[in-house]
C-alpha cells in the first residue's frame, strides 16, 4: 500500500504541475492555444488514473485554465472526486476549483450534499472552513435547503473562525432559500453581540445586507445597532452600521434625530476618513428626512459641509470625488449652504479628472446668480470646445441649458447673449441634444417678446447655412434646432431683414433629405413668409417682383407634395393649390395680399398646460354622453392626434372631445397633458409671477397668460418677484430632474405640437399657483400608479423573497413561533431522504387545506405574533407549561409545535390583534422617544404613557402608571431590547396609540385569570397557553431528549419519530447511536444491509449547549392499539482530556393520536360520512373542565390532530383520519364544566383509544 | 456586497479571477477585458472609482480600483460597500500587504504561479462576495495554519515530489530574463492612511 503511494507520487513527480503549465504556456507565446489543448489532452488522461493526488494535481490545473477563460465543466465529476479527498490539501483544490466553475446548473452539484455536510461537521476546522468557503460560491436551493440546518449549528461552533464564516454564508442560504430566514434570524442576532470581533462583524455584515434590500422589517434593530455603533471600535463595523442607518432613516424619522449627537461626535472624534465619510453621509440622509429643516440642525449642516470642503480640499483624487458626490446630496435639501463654496466647486471644473468634473457640474446647478452665470457659462463652453468623448461634452451641454432655463430664465439678465450661447451649441458634432436647444430657442422666442427681432435674424441665419448643419448624417440630431429656426423665421416673420431669402433658403431642395416633421415646419412656415413677402412687395409698384414670389413657391412646392410623409405632402399640395389660386388673382391685378397674411393672422401665445381643463362646462352640457352611435372599434385612435395638427388654424378649431367616453377622455387627457409639457406653446413651469407682475390688479379673467415680457434688450432683469421665486426654487429643483427625462423622451414622439386648441380657455388664478405646478409631474404618471419604491425593484430580485417580518421571532429568545412548515429541513433517515420530507410535506399540505380562506403568509405571522402576545399574558397560570416549553424552545424546532394551534383559533386572534400590535409599536416608540425631541413632545408624551403596557403584560412590572420617559430609563429599555417590536405602518401609529389605554386593562384581567369569565367578550379574547407535542423521552445529566410522533401521509404504515437531543453537559457529544427494541408490531427502519438489532447512528454532533433534531421512521402494522418500544441511546461524552461511553434508556410510546393525521372536512362531506352509517358509535364525558370551550377545541385539535369542521355556539363537530385511512369523528358538547364527546369511527378499538387519550388529557389539566 | 474581484496586469492579462456571481467562461474573459479597457486608460493621478461597466453591475455598481507597478487589483462593489473601505481593504490594512507578507515582497511572478496560493490568501478576506476578515493578522494566522497542515499531510511521501519541483525550479531565477515584464516589486506607495 505504502509502496503504491510512493510509486503513485514518482509517477506523479513527471507530471506537469500548475507551475510547470504556467511556465509551460509563457514559452509557448505563439501557439498558445495549441499548447493549452495538448495540456488539456494530458489533464484528461491524468483524471483517468486512479491516484487522487495526480487527479487533485489535473484539478488544480484546469482551475487556472477556468481563469484563462476556458470551459472546464466537463471535468465537474472530477472536482468532486479531489473535494471528498481525506486530504485537506486535495480537499482544499477541489473545493477551489467548484467555486471558480459550478452555478446552480451544474448537475454534479447535487452529489456533494452528503460530502459537504460530512466536511462541514469534520473535527477538522479547516475542513469545515474550507466547505463554508467553496458553498459561499456555489450554493445552490438545494443545498441551501439540504444544508441550512447543519450551517446553523455552525453558528454556535466554539471556534470562532468557524462562526463567523457560519454566519457569513447564512446569507447566501437565505437568498438560495428564504424559508430559513425566520427560524435562523434569533441565532444571526444572537452573533451581533458575539465575543469575537470577527463574528460580530460577519452578523453585522449579513444584517446590513438584509437590511438594505428591505429596511423596513428590520427597524426593530436599531437599538441594538445604535448600542452597537456607541461600542465598537472596529471601524469597518462602524461604517456597515451607520450606512445600514442611513437606509433605515428614511423610513422613521425619530431615529434621525436621535442618531445626530452620537454621528457628530463620531465626525468630530474620527480620524479615519472612511469612517468620517459615512457619517457625513448618514447625516445627510437624516437631515434629508426631517424635512422640515429644524433650525437646531443647521449646525449639523454646517458641519457636514465643513467636513466635506476638507475633502474637496484634499489632494487626494478620492476624496475629492467623494466629497463633491456628498455635496450634491446636500444640494437638494439645503442649497444655501453649499453656495458658500461656490469658489471650490468652480475650481473643480478645470480638474484634469473626468469624474471630479461631472460631479463638479452636478452641484455648479445651485451656485448660478444673475451676476456670475455669463462668466461661468463661458467657461462651460470652453470645455464644450475642449471636450473629447461625446458624453462628457452632451453632459456639459444639458447642463448649460439647465443652468440657464433653471427658474423661468430667472438668472438671464441678456436674452441676446443666451440667443447667442443656443447658436452657439448647434455646432456642437453629433450631439443627441439637438431637440433641447430647439426647444429653449422656441420657448425664448415665444416667451420674450423684446427678444424676437434679434433671434429671427439669428434663425434667418441658421436657415441659410442649414447645410452645415445637415451636411453629414452624423449630425442628424442637431437638425431638430431647424424645426425651432424654421417656425421662429415664419411665425415671427415681420421682423425679418430679409423675408425673399430666408423663403428661399427654406425652399431649397435640400430641405427634403431633413426628417418628416421638420419639411412639414418648413412647407408650413414658406407659406407665412409667402405671406409676409406679397405683403411688403405689394406695397410696391411693380407687380411683377410678387408673381415672381408665387412662381417661386409653385415651382419650389411640388417637391414637398411627393414626399412620402403625409404631413408634408397634405401641407404641400394645399398650400400649393393656395398659390396656384393666388397667381390667378395676381394675374388680373387683383390685390390678395392683406387676405393672405389674414390667413395667418393672430398672436400665438403661450398658454399653461391646466388651461384647458379649467374652461368651465356649459350648463346642461353632458360630455360623457354620446351625440352619434359609438363609432365602431377599429377605429384608429392612434391617429388622432396627428390628424388634428392644428396650429395654422387655431380659431377654428372644434371642441372634438364630445364623442368619447370616459376613458377616451382620460386617455387623450393624458396624451394631451403629455404633449402641452413638450409643447413650447405652452407654458411650462411657472409664469405665475411674470403674470401677477405684469397683469395688474383690474385686469380680471384675462383668458390666456401673456408672457409678455417687456424686457428692453441688454438691460437686466426678469421682472420677478424675488419673494416668489425663493419658493419656486426648492420645489423645481426636484421637479426638474423627472421632467427633464420625461421631455427628452417625449419631444422626440410629439415633435409636431397641436398648438392652439385650447388657447380659449381662460385660466383661472388657481392655475398658476406652486400647487398645481406640483402636479405636473404627478400627472405624468398613469392614473392608478402610486410612485413607490416597489417599481423599481426587479421583480426577479432574490432579495424580494427576503422580504420577511422578523419582528414576531425577537419577541423572546426561549420561544421561537416558528410553524412546522417553517422550520429548517432536518435530516431523518430515510424519509428525509427523499427530495421531500413526506411527513412535512403531508403537514404544508394540510396547513394550507385547512385554511380554506386562503389566509396570506403575512396575516399568519401576524397572528403567531398575536400568539406570541398572549402566551406572555397567561405565563402565570400556566407556570407549569410553559417551563416545558421554553426548555425546548432553546432549540430552534422547539416551536413547530404552535402551528395547528393557528389553524384553530381565529376567532380570538381577531380580536387579540390591535392589542398586540400596538404594545409592540410602542416598544420601538418607547426606545426612539427617548431622544429629546422638541418638536413632538406631544407624541413623545402618547408614547410613553404607553410604553408600560408591554412590561405589565410580560409580567416584569406589576402597575403601569403612564411615566414620563427619562435618560436613566434607556439602560432598561437597552436590556430589554429582545422584546422589542415593531409595526410598520406609521399612519397608524396614532390610531394605535389611542386604543392602547382600552387595551390596558384587558391585560390585567387577563393575569387575574377567573375574572376575564365575567367579561363577555373576553372569553373570545382569551389567549391560547403554550401547547406543545413534544414530551420528555428520556434525560440524565449529559443530553435530554424529547420527541413527537407524526403520521406519514404518504405511506399507511409508517410513523416518523422526531426526536430532539439536547447537549446539557459542557462536554462535546458524539458518535450518538439510536436503538430500539422491535416489537412484533412496530420496527425500527434501518438501512438496508444492517441488522435487526444494529442501532442508528444520529446524524450530528452536539457542541454545548446546542441542540438538533433527528427523524427515525417507524413502520407499524396495527394502528388500533398504543404500544411502547424500549429503547437505549448510546454515546461517547468528550473532554478536552478524557472521553467516556454513556447510555441513556428511554421507552417510546406510540400513542393511537400519533397515527391520526389533521385531515381537514367540510361540513357537507362530514354530514354525508356520518349517515352512511358505517361508523360504530362510542362517547365519553369530562367532567371539572375548566377553560373556554375553544381552548378545549384547540387542545384537541393541536394534541389529537383533529381538525374543526364546524362550530356553532357550544357545539362542535370535529374530524380527523388516520394513516390507513380510519375516519374519526367527534361530536364535542359543553355544558357548564361538562363536556361529552360523542364519537364515530370505523374501528371500534381505535376510537376507544384515541378517546382515553383525550380524556388523560384533559385530566392532566 | 462585491460582486467580483480581478487582479489584471498592465497588458490585461488575468492573474486572479473571484466572480461572486456566475457568469460563463467567455462573459467573464469580456468583463475581464471591459474592466481592464476603463480602468487602462484612466490616469494616474484620478480618482480609484468608476462606475461600473456594460457587462458587469449597473447603476448601483462602482469599479473600485488600485494600480502597483504591473498589476491592476479591481473590486467590482455595489452600493453597500464603502468606497474608502474597499480601498483600505485593497491595499493599506489588507489584501496587498497580507499577499506582501505571505510571498515576502510579492512581485507578479508570485501571483502568475501561484493562483491557487493567492486564491486560499483571498478567501480567508473575502467569501461569497462579504468581507469576511479585516485583520491581517489573523487572516495569516489561519493561511499559515492550513498551508501547515498541507505540508505535514504531505510528509515522506510527498518528498519525491517536493524534490522535483525544486529542480524544477533551480532555473527559476533565469525565468524573468525569458518573459521580458521583469520582475517588478509591489511597492506600496505612500498614499494617506484612510484608518
Amino acid at each position: 500500500m505504502a509502496l503504491k503511494i510512493v510509486k503513485g507520487s514518482i509517477d506523479r513527480m513527471f507530471d506537469k504541475n500548475l507551475q510547470d503549465l504556467v511556465r509551460g504556456i509563457r514559452n509557448h507565446k505563439e501557439d498558445e492555444a495549441k499548447y493549452i489543448s495538448t495540456c488539456i489532452d494530458e489533464i484528461k488522461q491524468e483524471l483517468k488514473q486512479d491516484n487522487i493526488a495526480v487527479k487533485a494535481n489535473a484539478v488544480c490545473k484546469l482551475t487556472y485554465l477556468q481563469m484563462l477563460g476556458y470551459d472546464v465543466s466537463w471535468a465537474a465529476f472530477n472536482i468532486v472526486e479531489v473535494m471528498s479527498s481525506s486530504k485537506f490539501t486535495y480537499k482544499r483544490i477541489g473545493y477551489l476549483a467548484a467555486s471558480q466553475c459550478f452555478h446552480e446548473s451544474t448537475d454534479v452539484i447535487m452529489l456533494t450534499t452528503n460530502q459537504i455536510r460530512k466536511d462541514l461537521s469534520s473535527p477538522n476546522q479547516y475542513d469545515t472552513g474550507v466547505a463554508l468557503t467553496g458553498l459561499s460560491c456555489f450554493v445552490t436551493p438545494d443545498l441551501a435547503r439540504d444544508l441550512a440546518n447543519d450551517i446553523m449549528t455552525l453558528m454556535s461552533h466554539t471556534k470562532p473562525y468557524i462562526r463567523k464564516k457560519a454566519v457569513l454564508i447564512m446569507y447566501k442560504v437565505f437568498l438560495k432559500y428564504p424559508e430559513s430566514l425566520r427560524p435562523a434570524f434569533p441565532r444571526l442576532k444572537e452573533k451581533l453581540e458575539d465575543p469575537d470581533p470577527g463574528v460580530q462583524s460577519a452578523a453585522v455584515n449579513v444584517i446590513c445586507e438584509l437590511a438594505r434590500r428591505n429596511p423596513k422589517n428590520y427597524l426593530s434593530l436599531a437599538p441594538l445597532f445604535f448600542k452597537l455603533m456607541t461600542s465598537s471600535t472596529n471601524n469597518w463595523v462602524l461604517i456597515k452600521i451607520i450606512k445600514l442607518f442611513g437606509a433605515l432613516t428614511p423610513l422613521e424619522p425619530r431615529l434621525g434625530k436621535k442618531l445626530i449627537e452620537p454621528l457628530t461626535n463620531l465626525i468630530h472624534s474620527t480620524s479615519a476618513m472612511s469612517l468620517l465619510y459615512e457619517c457625513v453621509n448618514t447625516v445627510i440622509a437624516v437631515l434629508i428626512s426631517l424635512s422640515s429643516g429644524m433650525p437646531n440642525h443647521s449646525a449639523s449642516i454646517q458641519l457636514c459641509v465643513q467636513k466635506l470642503r476638507i475633502l474637496i480640499e484634499d489632494s487626494d483624487q478620492n476624496l475629492k470625488y467623494l466629497g463633491l458626490l456628498a455635496m450634491s446630496k446636500i444640494l437638494k435639501t439645503h442649497p444655501k449652504s453649499v453656495q458658500s463654496h461656490k469658489d471650490l466647486i468652480l475650481q473643480c471644473l478645470d480638474d484634469k479628472d473626468e469624474s471630479i468634473r461631472l460631479r463638479a457640474l452636478d452641484l455648479l446647478y445651485g451656485m448660478v446668480s444673475k451676476k456670475n452665470l455669463m462668466e461661468i457659462v463661458k467657461k462651460l463652453m470652453l470645455h464644450v470646445d475642449k471636450a473629447e468623448g461625446t458624453t462628457y461634452r452632451d453632459e456639459l451641454l444639458t447642463k448649460i441649458i439647465d443652468i440657464c432655463s433653471q427658474s423661468n430664465y430667472q438668472y438671464i439678465t441678456n436674452f441676446e447673449w443666451y440667443i447667442s450661447i443656443l447658436v452657439e451649441l448647434t455646432r456642437l458634432e453629433g450631439t443627441r441634444h439637438g431637440h433641447l436647444i430647439a426647444s429653449q430657442m422656441l420657448d425664448v422666442a415665444i416667451r420674450v417678446r423684446a427678444i424676437r427681432v434679434f433671434a429671427v435674424a439669428q434663425m434667418a441665419t441658421l436657415l441659410d447655412n442649414a447645410h452645415l448643419l445637415t451636411g453629414n448624417m452624423q449630425r442628424m440630431g442637431i437638425c431638430e434646432v431647424l424645426y425651432a429656426a424654421a417656425w421662429i423665421c415664419g411665425e415671427f416673420s415681420e421682423h425679418l431683414e430679409n423675408p425673399m431669402q430666408t423663403l428661399e433658403a427654406m425652399l431649397r431642395p435640400k430641405v427634403a433629405t431633413l426628417p418628416g416633421h421638420i419639411q412639414a415646419v418648413y412647407v408650413q412656415n414658406a407659406a407665412k413668409l409667402f405671406a409676409t413677402v406679397l405683403k411688403n412687395q405689394e406695397g410696391n409698384t411693380d407687380s411683377t417682383a410678387a408673381q415672381e414670389t408665387s412662381q417661386l413657391m409653385i415651382d419650389r412646392l411640388p417637391l414637398f407634395v411627393q414626399s412620402a410623409n403625409l404631413e408634408v405632402q397634405e401641407r404641400a399640395s394645399c398650400i400649393l393649390q393656395l398659390v396656384k389660386y393666388i397667381q390667378k388673382l395676381q394675374q388680373k391685378d387683383v390685390e390678395v395680399a392683406e387676405e393672405v397674411c389674414a390667413l395667418f393672422a393672430g398672436e400665438l401665445n403661450p398658454v399653461a398646460p391646466k388651461a384647458q381643463k379649467k374652461v368651465p362646462v356649459p350648463e346642461g352640457l353632458d360630455l360623457d354622453a354620446w351625440i352619434n352611435e359609438p363609432p365602431s372599434e377599429s377605429e384608429s385612435e392612434d391617429e388622432q392626434p396627428k390628424a388634428i395638427f392644428a396650429k395654422e388654424e387655431p380659431k377654428h378649431s372644434r371642441p372634438r372631445h364630445t364623442e368619447v367616453d370616459e376613458k377616451e377622455l382620460a386617455r387623450r387627457r393624458e396624451a394631451r397633458k403629455q404633449e402641452q409639457a413638450n409643447n413650447p406653446f405652452y407654458i411650462k413651469a411657472s409664469p405665475s409671477s411674470q403674470k401677477a407682475y405684469q397683469e395688474a390688479p383690474g385686469v380680471e379673467h384675462i383668458p390666456v397668460v401673456q408672457i409678455d415680457l417687456s424686457v428692453p434688450l441688454k438691460v437686466p432683469g426678469l421682472p420677478m418677484s424675488d419673494q416668489y421665486v425663493k419658493l419656486e426654487e426648492e420645489r423645481r429643483q426636484k421637479e426638474r430632474a423627472d421632467k427633464k427625462k420625461k421631455e427628452k423622451k417625449k419631444r422626440k414622439e410629439k415633435r409636431s405640437g397641436r398648438g392652439r386648441k385650447h388657447d380659449s380657455g381662460p385660466e383661472s388664478e388657481e392655475d398658476i399657483t406652486p400647487a398645481h405646478m406640483v402636479d405636473i409631474v404627478t400627472e405624468e404618471m398613469p392614473e392608478n400608479a402610486l410612485p413607490s419604491d416597489d417599481d423599481d425593484k426587479d421583480p426577479n430580485d432574490p432579495h424580494k423573497a427576503l422580504d420577511i417580518d422578523l419582528d414576531n421571532l425577537l419577541e423572546a429568545a426561549g420561544r421561537r413561533p416558528l410553524a412546522d412548515s417553517e422550520k429548517l429541513p432536518v435530516r431523518a433517515h430515510r424519509a428525509a431522504e427523499a427530495p421531500k420530507s413526506p411527513a412535512e410535506d403531508g403537514e404544508a399540505e394540510n396547513a394550507a387545506s385547512q385554511e380554506p380562506k386562503k389566509k396570506s403568509s403575512k396575516e399568519k405571522r401576524e397572528k403567531k405574533k398575536d400568539k406570541d402576545r398572549d402566551r406572555k399574558k397567561s405565563k402565570e397560570e400556566k407556570k407549569k407549561k410553559k417551563h416545558k416549553h421554553e426548555e425546548k424552545g432553546e432549540d430552534l424546532l422547539g416551536g413547530q409545535a404552535d402551528e395547528p394551534v393557528v389553524q384553530s383559533e381565529e376567532t380570538n386572534e381577531v380580536a387579540a390583534l390591535p392589542t398586540s400590535t400596538s404594545a409592540e409599536v410602542s416598544d420601538l416608540d418607547f426606545w426612539l422617544s427617548n431622544a429629546p425631541v422638541p418638536s413632538n413632545t406631544q407624541e413623545a408624551a402618547t408614547v410613553a404613557e404607553a410604553a408600560p403596557v408591554p412590561e405589565a403584560a410580560s409580567g416584569t412590572a406589576p402597575d403601569s402608571e403612564p411615566e414620563e420617559p427619562k435618560d436613566t430609563e434607556m439602560e432598561e429599555t437597552k436590556s430589554s431590547k429582545h422584546k422589542k417590536k415593531k409595526q410598520k405602518k406609521e399612519k397608524e401609529e396614532k390610531e394605535k396609540k389611542k386604543k392602547k389605554k382600552h387595551h390596558h386593562h384587558h391585560h390585567h384581567s387577563d393575569g387575574g385569570g377567573e375574572e376575564s369569565v365575567q367579561n363577555g367578550t373576553v372569553e373570545e379574547e382569551e389567549p391560547l397557553p403554550p401547547m406543545s407535542n413534544y414530551c420528555l423521552l428520556a434525560e440524565n445529566s449529559y443530553i435530554k431528549m424529547v420527541y413527537d410522533i407524526q403520521g406519514n401521509l404518504q405511506d399507511g404504515s409508517q410513523v416518523v419519530v422526531s426526536v430532539i437531543f439536547e447537549n446539557k453537559c459542557d462536554s462535546f457529544l458524539k458518535s450518538m447511536e439510536f436503538n430500539v427494541l422491535d416489537s412484533l408490531n412496530s420496527k425500527l427502519q434501518r438501512p438496508e444491509g444492517s441488522g435487526p438489532h444494529d442501532g442508528l447512528t444520529v446524524p450530528f454532533q452536539l457542541p454545548p449547549g446546542v441542540s438538533n433534531e433527528a427523524r427515525f421512521v417507524f413502520t407499524v402494522q396495527s394502528i388500533v392499539m398504543p404500544q411502547k418500544l424500549k429503547g437505549t441511546l448510546t454515546f461517547i461524552v468528550k473532554n478536552e482530556d478524557s472521553s467516556t461511553h454513556e447510555k441513556l434508556d428511554f421507552k417510546l410510546h406510540f400513542t393511537c393520536t400519533s397515527y391520526l393525521i389533521t385531515t381537514p372536512c367540510y361540513s357537507d362531506a362530514f354530514a354525508k360520512l356520518l349517515e352512511s352509517g358505517d361508523l360504530k358509535c362510542s362517547s365519553v364525558r369530562l367532567e371539572g373542565v375548566i377553560m373556554p370551550f375553544h381552548h378545549l377545541l384547540a387542545r384537541i385539535c393541536f394534541h389529537h390532530h383533529f381538525s374543526v369542521v364546524e362550530r356553532i355556539d357550544s357545539c362542535a363537530s370535529m374530524y380527523s383520519r388516520s394513516i390507513q385511512g380510519h375516519h374519526v369523528c367527534l361530536l364535542v358538547k359543553t355544558s357548564g364544566q361538562t363536556v361529552s364527546i360523542d364519537a364515530k369511527c370505523d374501528e371500534p378499538t381505535l376510537l376507544g383509544n384515541v378517546l382515553d387519550e383525550i380524556k388523560q388529557t384533559f385530566s392532566q389539566c | 456586497m462585491i460582486k467580483a474581484i480581478l487582479i489584471f496586469n498592465n497588458h490585461g492579462k488575468p492573474r486572479l479571477s473571484k466572480f461572486y456571481e456566475h457568469y460563463n467562461e467567455d462573459t467573464e474573459q469580456q468583463i475581464i477585458r471591459e474592466t481592464f479597457h476603463l480602468v487602462s486608460k484612466r490616469d494616474e493621478n484620478v480618482c480609484n472609482f468608476l462606475e461600473g461597466g456594460m457587462l458587469i453591475g449597473g447603476s448601483d455598481y462602482k469599479l473600485i480600483y488600485r494600480h502597483y507597478a504591473t498589476l491592476y487589483f479591481v473590486f467590482c462593489v455595489d452600493s453597500s460597500e464603502s468606497e474608502l473601505g474597499i480601498l483600505d481593504l485593497i491595499q493599506v490594512k489588507v489584501f496587498v500587504e497580507t499577499l506582501d507578507k505571505c510571498f515576502e515582497n510579492v512581485c507578479e511572478l508570485d501571483l502568475i504561479f501561484h493562483v491557487d496560493k493567492v486564491h486560499n490568501i483571498l478567501a480567508e478576506m473575502v467569501m461569497g462576495g462579504m468581507v469576511l476578515e479585516t485583520n491581517m493578522n489573523e487572516i495569516i494566522t489561519q493561511v499559515d495554519a492550513q498551508n501547515k497542515m498541507e505540508k505535514s499531510e504531505a510528509g515522506i511521501a510527498g518528498a519525491p515530489a517536493r524534490a522535483v519541483s525544486a529542480v524544477k525550479n533551480m532555473n527559476l531565477p533565469e525565468m524573468p530574463r525569458n518573459i521580458n515584464i521583469g520582475d517588478i516589486s509591489i511597492k506600496v506607495p505612500n498614499l494617506p492612511s484612510f484608518k
